[in-house]
């Protein structure tokens, strides 16, 4: 039966397989740009709205991602069993989920 | 009168097909009355498994409805979805026949982890009393009867071939904690090729019809297993 | 033992990674909000072994968690095992660990 902790589960996956392929390509522009000397010309791009919305998801998957390895560290070396980890751990990533939420707006 | 409708799984090893019957829906049925209904009235091919009847055994295990349950103990009131039943074998097991599945691979999972008592020549220092830490976490686990429904439910078994599954992991943790046991590095050693493919679904804590809780227990095995790579081998300490 | 070991080199970069993820992003904030022009990031950063020691930190526990993350997604869900999948999972990690480095020493 599929319930809350198989679902933190899968956010928790699936935010992890994006990072991992995004990551590669976040170093090498980053690399490029600045090996370039063209760095205000990158900061410029990051202006664009479409960059921006791409922050903005990333930042939403790197909560999802820091949310639940908090929530399985908690599980695995916390003195806890039971259904409360599951809620005290939604509760706090839903409370780290608006934070970001906030920094990606800031983006905007 | 009234009536169900049920499908139950018929066929052997990989292939079948469900099969519908209308029994007669009477207060207080269980799963299990049903199934042995249809066997008796309708269809005596029906092949199942049951022994004890009242929630003591667990030979009744099936999926009902898509979960894994003990059908003497599955009311057909709770279970039924507007009236109808869906009653498969178990997951994660090879089908005999209908309803009966073969339970010899998560036995074999139990004995190749070495999840048994394992006696030593000298008794402990002190009496091991119940209300000890490491005596209470065994006993939260000990009531496992081996009926299979945890394995059932685990997706990371449906996974993972290799992986020993929830009850046999259960049982490792409840020796790792019990003090009169002469290898508990051993037991480490064996939960430490397996325990980390536990996802904490909890599947299984859903599922266990004793109310036990092997994601819990898995846990523990991690943080011990972690605790002992570290730590460069256990040196027979307890904590 | 094996899996024992990647396990503990995935619970302790993550403990690495969480702070120094919501550090990160704290700069990023602090320099797109304030505006920094190219000159003024790469003058705060250049040549500082705080942060190349910070950064470089945040690149290794990264190419150490990310593929032993995926590792565990492309044996479940990928049905791969095996030393071919170790080997490609190591690659992997150099590649983040290559082109991370490169994207730091480029702004130190």
């Amino acid at each position: 039966m599929r319930r809350g902790p198989w679902w933190a589960f899968l956010l928790h996956r699936l935010s992890g397989v994006a990072l991992a392929v995004f990551l590669p390509f976040h170093f090498l522009v980053l690399g490029l740009a600045v090996e370039r000397a063209a760095l205000d010309g990158v900061l410029d791009w990051t202006k664009s709205p479409w960059v921006k919305l791409a922050e903005a998801g990333l930042v939403v998957l790197l909560a999802l991602h820091l949310t639940g390895g908090l929530r399985l560290l908690l599980l695995e070396f916390g003195r806890w069993s039971g259904r409360q980890q599951s809620r005290i751990a939604l509760a706090g990533g839903l409370a780290l989920l608006a934070g970001f939420g906030f920094l990606a707006a800031a983006f905007a | 009168m009234a009536v169900l409708e049920v499908e139950i799984w018929r066929g052997a090893g990989g292939d079948g097909a469900w099969r519908r019957y209308t029994v007669p829906h009477r207060a207080n049925q269980t799963v299990l009355d049903v199934v042995t209904h249809v066997q008796r009235h309708i269809d005596p091919s029906l092949a199942y498994r049951f022994a004890c009847r009242v929630g003591m055994c667990g030979s009744c295990a099936m999926t009902v409805n898509g979960r894994p349950r003990w059908t003497c103990r599955t009311h057909v009131s709770q279970a039924a979805r507007k009236g109808r039943l869906r009653i498969g074998p178990l997951r994660n097991l090879p089908v005999i026949r209908d309803l009966a599945v073969d339970t010899a691979p998560f036995f074999e999972k139990w004995r190749d982890a070495g999840a048994r008592f394992v006696p030593s020549a000298t008794p402990p220092d002190a009496p091991v009393r119940p209300d000890e830490p490491e005596r209470a976490a065994a006993d939260a686990g000990i009531e496992c009867i081996n009926c299979a429904v945890c394995y059932a439910a685990c997706d990371s078994v449906a996974w993972n071939p290799d992986y020993p599954g929830p009850a046999a992991l259960n049982r490792l943790w409840t020796l790792v904690n019990d003090r009169r046991d002469g290898d508990r590095d051993g037991h480490l050693e064996a939960a430490g090729a397996g325990c980390h493919l536990c996802r904490s679904h909890q599947e299984c804590a859903d599922a266990c019809p004793t109310g036990l809780n092997p994601t819990a227990a898995i846990a523990g095995l991690k943080r011990e297993v972690f605790r002992r790579t570290l730590g460069g081998g256990a040196r027979g300490r307890r904590r | 033992m094996k899996e024992a070991w990647l396990f503990a080199a995935q619970r302790i970069s993550a403990l690495v990674l969480a702070p120094l993820v919501l550090l990160h992003l704290g700069v990023i904030l602090h320099a797109v909000r304030g505006g920094l022009s190219a000159e003024e990031i790469l003058s705060r950063t250049g040549g500082s072994p705080f942060w190349g020691v910070v950064y470089g930190l945040f690149v290794l526990a990264a190419a150490v968690h990310a593929p032993i993350g995926l590792r565990a997604v492309l044996r479940e869900w990928g049905r791969w095992r095996g030393a071919g999948l170790d080997i490609a999972m190591a690659l992997f990690g150099l590649l983040l660990l290559v082109l991370g480095l490169r994207a730091v020493m480029a702004v130190l």
